[in-house]
């Protein structure tokens, strides 16, 4: 609060000033997306364009007609939204999505834990210098890395199946490991030892004693994969090769290169439905999100 | 370490009733698996991914790198032959420059712009939370539907950034560039897309700045600094080492760009090959032309670029990072 005084009234006005101004920025292309996705074909080809849809009142006809679609009496469609598409079928693709990311998501946390069990509370000569190592690897990209991995899997028969994409997650990826080591630091030694004492393993204690505490930085690992398995555009595009089995992200892609151009508010439509699972996650997580990504500065 | 492992066989047989142990280090209990296979056991399944991800599929590639390998049929050795090819392969250079070019201006651009926006988000205001929601949010759009949103926001005719344009420039006779239909505004379309995402680096950023101790900026008051100079001799010094991890971590993400203009201008990186980059080109050799060994070659060269890059910045911040005691 000291900070704040000493610049002087200009000064904070300036500061709120762009502040404002910056946020408008950062929302705009969400708001205009949404508001795109709610207007009418016609309304997304005026120019200039207007700010909402005209009149307001039939956003909610719209939200139907534009995501879901129309029914006649008879329950026939009349008109595709995004969610009745009949090339691009969003429904199962967001199965798809939701399948792999829990998959993912599970072993993701459970291999990460375990991992960072072994460099916090088991000592061990050369613990250290192979913690070093793990975080090395987080400068090793994906696409250095890819060629082979296609080649391995085909050897393995998983191509075109979703394995590739959720297997690997089962041996702990090294941010994830970094994070979770960095929490089980905190948790006071007294604990292990008490449990130790009582004769305890360190089987028991990883499970008695660092999960149970370990919840919240859990749940950042667990809300992180999640993220990004939902994100990955790469490693789908890679690994299957069949419509069947397309996640959401592939599944807008191929949305908006359909033969014949896709209109901009269905297109935009199809965009929010991929992006609001994020956005409610993020809203009903933010504390986590935000304690979770301040640790990423790798501090000790 | 060692003297805790010490006394653990004092204690081993009957600690819970042992009321003279001050701190009780049951560590090495006999009967006990030892520690050292305790510890490895745990750590067992990184060891198995990153051999069989990781350290495989990179000796691999070291591998097909000296071989012609069209995928269906086994892989051909040819020596040097796929690097000697990029030296003279235009498209090669054309993906260097691109990404080179990108990363040149997206990087140090965006860490600036995150450093400026985390300060201000690090001011004492009202309704932070709403303007740190805002910041952040866009960094968790998938890229898939960012790249969509700015296909509509760049749109040479309707889209609305060449609406304000017009808008506020028409008059001048200023008109909004056809963004992603004109090869010289490929590059700055994409740079300012990047700069939508910088909410997790700023978010990290604000971390630092809270880190930095309030004394250090009552001393700089009693110095009567004026807060820039406050911010570059005080802030920056601080929160470096922050710093150069972000840079770092932006220098690799801009060299794995993909998915954004794979998918705003199809696989050729639209007109004149403008937003053609590494990772696309790499692609294309693996997957679409068959050419495992060029692609692996590649995939090694970018291994290499990133490695220097990272030791290069390390290096150049040496007198610039300051670590704390």
């Amino acid at each position: 609060m000291a900070r704040g005084t000493d610049q002087g009234v200009l000064g904070r006005i300036a500061v709120y000033a762009v502040l404002v101004g910056i946020s408008l920025l950062f929302a705009l292309p969400l708001l205009w997306m949404l508001s795109t996705s709610l207007k009418p074909t016609e309304q997304t080809l005026a120019n200039p364009p207007t700010l909402l849809p005209e009149p307001v009142s039939i956003v909610p006809q719209q939200l139907v007609r534009n995501y879901i679609g129309e029914l006649d009496a008879d329950g026939e469609v009349v008109h595709r939204g995004v969610w009745t598409d009949p090339v691009v079928d969003f429904p199962l693709y967001l199965r798809n999505t939701l399948l792999v990311s829990f998959l993912a998501v599970g072993g993701m946390v459970i291999s990460s834990a375990l991992i960072a069990y072994g460099f916090a509370r088991v000592q061990w000569r050369g613990r250290n210098a192979l913690f070093v190592f793990v975080l090395a690897t987080m400068m090793i990209p994906f696409p250095v890395l890819m060629g082979p991995m296609f080649i391995i899997f085909r050897e393995l028969g998983w191509i075109g199946t979703f394995r590739p994409l959720w297997v690997p997650a089962f041996f702990g990826t090294a941010f994830n490991i970094f994070l979770l080591r960095q929490f089980f630091l905190t948790i006071p030694r007294e604990l292990d030892e008490a449990a130790r004492i009582d004769g305890c393993s360190h089987w028991g204690i990883f499970w008695r004693i660092i999960v149970p505490l370990s919840r919240p930085a859990l749940s950042v690992v667990a809300l992180f994969h999640f993220i990004f398995m939902w994100n990955d555009f790469l490693g789908p595009l890679i690994f299957l090769n069949h419509r069947d089995q397309f996640t959401l992200a592939l599944g807008l892609q191929l949305y908006q290169s359909q033969a014949g151009n896709v209109p901009w508010n269905l297109l935009m439509a199809a965009s929010v439905l991929v992006v609001l699972p994020v956005v409610v996650l993020f809203f009903l997580t933010q504390r986590t999100f935000v304690e979770g990504i301040a640790t990423q500065g790798l501090k000790e | 370490m060692s003297t805790q492992d010490a006394h653990t066989h004092m204690h081993g047989l009957k600690p819970a009733i042992d009321p003279g142990a001050k701190t009780p280090r049951g560590r090495n209990v006999d009967r006990r698996t030892p520690e050292w296979v305790t510890g490895l056991l745990f750590v067992s399944p990184w060891i198995v991914g990153f051999l069989s991800f990781m350290a495989a599929p990179i000796l691999m590639s070291l591998y097909y790198s000296f071989t012609d390998y069209p995928l269906l049929e086994p892989p051909a050795w040819v020596g040097l032959g796929n690097y000697a090819e990029m030296f003279t392969d235009p498209l090669f250079w054309k993906t260097m420059g691109n990404t080179t070019l990108y990363a040149a201006l997206a990087v140090p651009f965006g860490t600036i712009l995150a450093l400026f926006v985390a300060w201000l988000l690090n001011q004492s205001v009202k309704g932070l939370v709403f303007f740190r929601s805002a910041v952040f949010l866009p960094s968790l759009v998938p890229l898939v539907a960012s790249s969509m949103i700015w296909l509509w926001l760049f749109n040479g005719e309707l889209g609305l950034i060449n609406v304000a344009i017009d808008g506020v420039l028409g008059p001048l006779g200023v008109r909004g560039p056809n963004w992603l239909g004109d090869s010289t505004w490929i590059m700055p379309a994409l740079v300012l897309m990047s700069f939508w995402s910088i909410g997790q680096a700023v978010v990290i950023y604000i971390a630092s700045l809270q880190d930095v101790p309030k004394s250090l900026y009552e001393a700089a008051d009693l110095d009567g600094m004026p807060p820039l100079t406050k911010f570059l001799n005080v802030t920056l010094p601080m929160i470096s080492p922050v710093v150069l991890f972000n840079v770092i971590m932006a220098i690799i993400t801009s060299w794995q760009v993909f998915a954004v203009p794979y998918i705003m201008l199809g696989s050729e990186g639209g007109p004149d090959r403008a937003g053609f980059f590494y990772t696309m080109y790499l692609y294309d050799n693996a997957f679409r032309f068959q050419r495992m060994g060029y692609a692996s070659a590649m995939a090694w060269v970018q291994l290499l670029i990133i490695l220097s890059l990272t030791g290069l910045t390390f290096l150049a911040s040496k007198k610039l990072v300051h670590y704390r005691a």
